[in-house]
């Protein structure tokens, strides 16, 4: 089961699985200014993270039955990478124009946290059934390279909210700690290509 | 020394059953306890950890004001004696909007409480009432200015005293949120705004409120560990004029045991605080943990 592929592709479902989290957290603290901070903001944020990451799990799926290999992979954290940016540049902007048409703060922070957070979460979710294809490839227990798998992203979704919400926000500024996802991801995702295209 | 703890035993058992839970219930937000005893009676947001009075009432005396920081918010009436629009975020036991609108029965008063069953509580438990200069809307603070400002409302008093102690807002202690609200305050418009006076977060807090309104007068008392800041964002009055305002408010003011005229020696221009302290944004804002360091 130790093999370089096997260990990438769990680092990186490792890593999806904090930013996830890590993302979540901050979108409380990013809506509070518009939605303030009560419990149906929350419940917004959570929804829209759930829907989001089930659209991913789908279509991440459907997508490792075509050519799975490290280089789409790869190109999927990128696209997260990307689609994270608006929600730092034009966040407030999305929000100030939510604010302006909606005034139930309930749908308004659900309106808002789709704005910010559907693409990129979505593309996040599909790194999960993604990587499940990618192991099995390597592997023939499936049943039990998934389960590690949800063991490692999951463990990384579990620091990501607990480093977050300790740590990095008492040392950083919100913006500053997405801008780190960002180039993250797109490390993250630059590192799966290359191998992609080394070990073909 | 047998007798001595039996005496005292009684003692203390009259006492616990002197004081009593009269109410009781769990809002969205937190435990709401109302509690009376001989002579008061409290509105308490319960934790496990010691439990927070948030308002008293005398009930003796029904317009004494029991707690020394609630006191010291009037001494935003040194800036604006005559505020004809008001606005208080935070109702607790609506002893603030309550004297008031007593004091100044044609201005209007406003009032934004996140917590609809802290309405409810006040008004059954604590003569609250909402009348035609009085509205109370059920609404997270921050959602109401920012709306106020858009529909270009303006107060010539604001009131905020919405932290409880246990958790603090950390959306309203922001420059960004301290920004929207002076874009609310009336050209002689005070705030006037209960914070805290311990901790790391009295320096951050300080600054922020520095870096938004310039000077500020910083009101402490030695009864109390509570600190209040009073701005107007603009220039401060001389002492002089305050200490003539708070005599002639002075009379008004005694039937709600607020001695306003031993305010304006202890409403101070230093700063005691680190300068160099980062203000909190909503970039940055860890209040919570700032208090527990």
């Amino acid at each position: 089961m130790i093999n370089p592929i096997n260990s990438l592709v769990f680092c990186l479902a490792f890593t999806s699985g904090f930013i996830i989290m890590s993302i979540e957290l901050l979108g409380g603290r990013i809506l509070a200014p518009y939605f303030g901070s009560s419990i149906y903001v929350w419940g917004s944020i959570i929804s829209v993270f759930m829907i989001s990451l089930s659209m991913g799990y789908l279509l991440g799926g459907k997508l490792s039955t075509r050519n799975p290999g490290l280089l789409p992979y790869g190109c999927f954290f990128l696209l997260a990478a990307i689609t994270l940016v608006p929600a730092i540049i034009y966040g407030d902007t999305a929000m100030d124009a939510v604010f302006l048409r909606i005034e139930d703060p309930r749908y308004g922070s659900l309106v808002a946290s789709g704005l910010l957070f559907f693409l990129p979460v979505a593309i996040l979710g599909m790194i999960a059934p993604y990587s499940v294809r990618l192991l099995v490839e390597n592997a023939h227990h499936s049943g039990q390279v998934a389960g590690v798998l949800y063991f490692v992203s999951t463990l990384g979704s579990a620091l990501g909210t607990l480093l977050t919400s300790f740590y990095l926000v008492l040392l950083f500024e919100v913006n500053q700690i997405l801008l780190t996802m960002v180039l993250v991801l797109a490390i993250s995702g630059l590192s799966a290509a290359i191998c992609g295209k080394l070990l073909k | 020394m047998r007798i001595f703890l039996l005496i005292l035993a009684i003692a203390w058992t009259s006492q616990t059953k002197a004081e009593q839970v009269i109410h009781k219930e769990k809002s969205l937000y937190r435990n709401i306890v109302v509690r009376e005893s001989r002579n008061r009676r409290c509105l308490v947001f319960a934790v496990k950890r010691g439990d927070r009075n948030q308002t008293c009432i005398s009930l003796n005396d029904p317009n004494r004001i029991v707690f020394p920081y609630a006191r010291m918010t009037f001494a935003g009436l040194l800036l604006q004696p005559t505020p004809a629009r008001i606005l208080v975020i935070g109702l607790g036991g609506g002893t603030m909007p309550t004297v008031l609108s007593r004091l100044y029965p044609k201005s209007t008063i406003h009032v934004a409480e996140i917590d609809e069953a802290v309405v409810r509580v006040a008004k059954k438990y604590f003569s609250f009432s909402e009348s035609e200069h009085v509205s109370v809307f059920v609404q997270d603070a921050r959602v109401y200015v920012k709306r106020a400002g858009l529909k270009k409302m303006t107060y010539d008093l604001i009131i905020l005293d919405a932290f409880t102690g246990d958790y603090i807002p950390e959306h309203l202690m922001t420059k960004e949120f301290l920004q929207e609200v002076k874009s609310i305050m009336s050209e002689q418009g005070v705030l006037v705004a209960n914070t805290f006076s311990t901790s790391r977060l009295y320096d951050h807090e300080s600054v922020t409120y520095g870096s938004v309104f310039g000077a500020f007068f910083n009101f402490k008392m030695p009864i109390t560990s509570n600190r209040v800041i009073i701005t107007n964002g603009r220039q401060l009055p001389e002492s002089k004029l305050m200490q003539e305002r708070a005599n002639k408010l002075a009379r008004r003011l005694k039937k709600y045991a607020v001695k306003i005229d031993d305010f304006p020696r202890h409403m101070k221009r230093t700063k005691d605080w680190n300068e160099k302290a980062r203000p909190l944004t909503d970039q940055f804002s860890p209040a919570n943990l700032l208090r527990d360091d």
